[in-house]
């Protein structure tokens, strides 16, 4: 009788441990995405505070003035925030449970990330042809190395949008799923917001020099 | 096995919570981000103002829609996750706050009490 008390109690204690510490599969993955997303913006910080001290070291090369073609930015900057926007579509599809609306809306986005990367590629191309090389200047080096790395984290973007896609296709909308589209809902956006700053201090202010 | 009776869906008893988000809150967003990113362009390519006042505006405006992208898009709240998102964020913040302005001043002050040097260096003696 008194073990069997015990052995109640003990079950009982062990019962109310399980309620307090059983956090459902995943609960921290977004918390720790965004902690992983505010690691991401320290590199993003200490580049830009290169191009900052480094923007105005033309080594008697070309200046910001020589090089941007504000139009083309600004195409690159619609083409972004396109994709932001189709990407909310994509969410609002997985909200109300459509497996195929969400692809959709996530292909769409992987086509506006392509043409993001591609007026890029085509920008760099042009620099790199008329001699504009990182080798160039310290301002050319700082320009590559922020604006490359942001189309580096672009691509990732984009190869992590085409995985989803295929892992959506396999298992449908189950938790883990809804869990990876809200993670890259945050990085896709968060470059957007890395892409706001670029604009900004890269090439309007470099145009204002 | 459905302990947590907060979380009462009985067909997803173990969902995690996850922001929500509305059309409405998308093309809000997305409306103040074409206004925010237009004028800033507009104002460096006819260039109707001085450049110093180009320049407040265009960064005053950058920080603008920064908020915009997380309060819109990213659904940042006060409370998203306990409240750790926003410490983590100010967080962030002050550090890249740090490193700009620290990296700005420092080299600013290297550049300018620096010995004066020839462009040549073989010159040097």
């Amino acid at each position: 009788m008194n073990t069997k008390t015990l052995a109640a109690a003990d079950e009982e204690l062990r019962f109310y441990d399980l309620d307090e510490h059983a956090h459902p599969e995943g609960h921290s993955t977004m918390l720790g995405f965004w902690i992983y997303l505010m690691s991401d913006c320290l590199i993003f910080a200490i580049l830009f505070a290169c191009y900052a001290v480094l923007g105005g070291n033309y080594a008697a090369g070309p200046a910001p003035k020589d090089l941007f073609d504000l139009p083309l930015v600004a195409l690159n900057t619609a083409m972004l925030l396109f994709s932001s926007i189709t990407y909310g579509f994509a969410v609002l599809q997985m909200q109300q449970g459509k497996v195929r609306g969400t692809q959709a809306w996530l292909a769409v986005t992987a086509l506006f990330g392509a043409a993001f990367l591609a007026i890029e590629f085509y920008e760099f191309q042009h620099l790199i042809h008329i001699g504009a090389t990182p080798q160039r200047s310290a301002f050319l080096s700082a320009f590559f190395t922020l604006v490359g790395t942001h189309g580096l984290h672009v691509t990732f973007g984009i190869v992590w949008l085409l995985t989803l896609m295929v892992q959506l296709g396999r298992h449908g909308l189950i938790a883990a799923n809804k869990r990876r589209v809200m993670c890259l809902s945050m990085f896709w956006h968060f470059l957007d917001v890395v892409w706001i700053g670029v604009f900004t201090i890269v090439y309007l202010m470099g145009m204002l020099q | 096995m459905n302990l947590e009776p907060s979380h009462g869906d009985a067909a997803h008893p173990r969902e995690i919570e996850m922001p929500h988000a509305s059309m409405r809150d998308y093309l809000i967003g997305f409306a103040l981000s074409v206004l925010l990113t237009a004028i800033p362009f507009w104002l460096v390519m006819t260039m109707p103002l001085s450049p110093g006042t180009t320049a407040a505006i265009i960064m005053a405006f950058a920080v603008v829609q920064i908020v915009v992208h997380m309060i819109f898009f990213l659904h940042m709240t006060p409370r998203a996750e306990g409240g750790w998102s926003l410490t983590s964020l100010v967080f962030t913040i002050i550090v890249l706050g740090i490193a700009l302005a620290g990296s700005l001043w420092v080299m600013h002050h290297l550049n300018t009490n620096m010995m004066p040097m020839p462009h040549d260096m073989n010159q040097l003696p």
